[in-house]
């Protein structure tokens, strides 16, 4: 995207002069403050907010200059995982991740999975990946955030897309899971070469598992380096108006190593 | 001090007044309401009227329960159960479509790659008065419609029923749709979903219990419809009941009010136990 700028309803500027390029393979993590635009930055990404201002081009493509079918063909290419999974409270796991395949089936296929499920093996094994494949015919509305969030991830597998973008995946799931879940997306990103853009708001998440990282603050990027080149004073910057602590995965204090000594990322 | 001052103005409700304004302009419309219809709870208590209602009221009892009059009542009560059911699948095969075409939870227009030309709208604006227009016409206007059309009988109750029936499910429909959350739905568009694809999965698992109660409860009141119906000879117990009033069997009208009254406890019933399993 280049020199993005988006303005909500509201009328609260959410992205400011936003440039961002990201390759095809690319790991990406975005951190930043709570209200810094990260939401908003992923969404504009997805096509599903239309920027304000500037040009963007997705999987080669400038959406807004697409066709209807044009629009909805390069959506069904790009998954998104949305901070709070938009599943149907009724609704069982299952159909919730075959939904993920709605944009590739003829409408016969969807209509005829609600009264039997296409692809059960293929959604138990999406369910698997994020441990939750004994929640496979259970309803949404007795899973609990950290299953819920899981699902919403197991969709957004089911569905291959080219492009994933991920917003706060894990906010509610515990550490432990939590390294698999960002694990088995960067398996997939890998496994099939495509892109991953991550907002995290767990920064030693981030900068464990990303090869670039990105700051947003106040809806403009404040920095786009690699974890190695991310210094304290940089962080401190970054979530100066949330609190004085860096936020982490288990609330600890990020310890950070003396300027100087070189960190480096789990992923190559 | 000065700054007690300030915080002490600044805290007022905003939503304060316009409520205040529109419970006053309630009240004010509401008024010459009252006197217009001469609503005076008096009247009823007045020692003459009493006598006379008591009179009348005396005339329905005891109940007529002789086995022929329940074999005919029961004859009565299953037609107008079925005109009241083949009316609700009529107007449900009226009433989702339409309701489909006005929700704008399914604009695809919203999202897409340009706002909505006038098609879209066009076809939403005649959809939404075709319903209105379904629904704005009295029932037993429509059923003298038919009745000219198809004679005495059923078929004119059911289709009346089925038209003005369809048009108020689908208003209602396609507000429950409006105002539900449509986030799954949406979320799903965004995944290059088709739209009834996005409403199959994401809209009716959401909406089904409020559609389900809406629509019982419409059946209960097609079954009282079918009833007043058959005053103009749609077929059901109403032909039935104008039949004994105007022989004045006041036993026999009260028979059948009991009757109807059982079937507006079984339609509650239904509701709830339906309301159970779908929740």
């Amino acid at each position: 995207m280049h020199n993005v700028g988006f303005v909500h309803a509201n009328g609260h500027q959410a992205l400011r002069g936003v440039s961002l390029e990201a390759k095809s393979g690319e790991r990406i993590a975005i951190i930043g403050p709570s209200g810094a635009g990260k939401t908003t930055l992923l969404r504009v990404f997805a096509t599903a907010l239309r920027p304000s201002a500037g040009g963007i081009s997705v999987l080669g493509s400038n959406p807004w200059r697409l066709d209807r079918r044009g629009l909805r063909r390069l959506r069904a290419r790009i998954g998104m995982v949305h901070q709070s999974p938009p599943l149907p409270p009724r609704s069982r796991a299952i159909t919730a991740v075959i939904a993920g395949r709605l944009g590739r089936w003829p409408l016969w296929k969807a209509l005829s999975s609600l009264l039997y499920p296409a692809d059960i093996e293929g959604a138990r094994m999406m369910l698997a990946r994020m441990e939750i494949a004994d929640k496979l015919f259970e309803r949404c509305d007795r899973l609990s955030g950290g299953q819920l969030q899981r699902v919403g991830v197991a969709r957004v597998l089911y569905q291959q897309p080219d492009l994933i973008l991920t917003d706060e995946p894990v906010s509610a799931v515990d550490p432990a899971l939590s390294d698999r879940v960002i694990g088995e997306l960067i398996r997939e990103a890998q496994t099939r070469n495509i892109t991953l853009i991550a907002s995290l708001h767990a920064v030693d998440l981030a900068l464990h598992w990303f090869p670039r990282i990105v700051g947003i603050k106040n809806g403009e990027v404040a920095f786009d380096v690699p974890p190695v080149r991310v210094t304290d004073g940089m962080l401190k910057d970054l979530y100066a108006s949330e609190t004085a602590v860096v936020p982490t995965q288990a609330n600890y204090p990020l310890s950070m190593p003396e300027p100087g000594i070189r960190r480096k990322p789990m992923c190559s | 001090m000065k700054s007690e001052a300030v915080s002490s103005a600044v805290l007022r409700d905003p939503a304060a007044l316009p409520r205040l304004v529109l419970i006053v302009t309630f009240l004010l419309l509401l008024w010459p309401g009252l006197t217009l219809t001469e609503f005076n709870l008096g009247v009823l208590f007045d020692s003459r009227n009493r006598e006379t209602i008591g009179k009348f009221l005396a005339t329905f009892f005891p109940l007529d329960v002789s086995a022929d009059f329940l074999r005919l009542v029961f004859k009565s009560t299953l037609e107008t159960l079925a005109i009241a059911t083949a009316g609700m699948a009529i107007a449900l095969a009226i009433a989702l479509p339409l309701s489909l075409m006005v929700t704008r939870s399914l604009s695809i227009s919203r999202i897409g790659p340009r706002p909505g030309g006038w098609s879209g709208r066009l076809l939403r604006t005649s959809a939404r008065f075709i319903l209105m227009f379904f629904r704005s016409i009295p029932e037993i206007v429509w059923a003298l419609l038919f009745v000219r059309a198809v004679g005495l009988g059923p078929a004119a109750g059911v289709l009346a029923i089925g038209i003005t029936y369809g048009g108020m499910l689908g208003k209602v429909y396609s507000e429950i749709f409006e105002s539900d959350d449509t986030r799954p739905t949406v979320a799903l568009l965004e995944t290059g979903s088709g739209r009834l694809a996005a409403f199959f999965y994401g809209m009716l698992p959401v909406a089904l219990p409020e559609l389900v109660s809406y629509s019982v409860y419409r059946w209960e009141c097609a079954v009282r419809a079918s009833v007043i119906m058959g005053f103009v000879g749609a077929g059901g117990l109403g032909m039935q009941m104008e039949l004994s009033m105007r022989m004045l069997k006041g036993a026999e009208v009260s028979t059948m009010l009991l009757i109807f009254l059982l079937l507006v406890v079984l339609a509650d019933s239904i509701s709830a136990l339906l309301r159970k399993a779908i929740a």
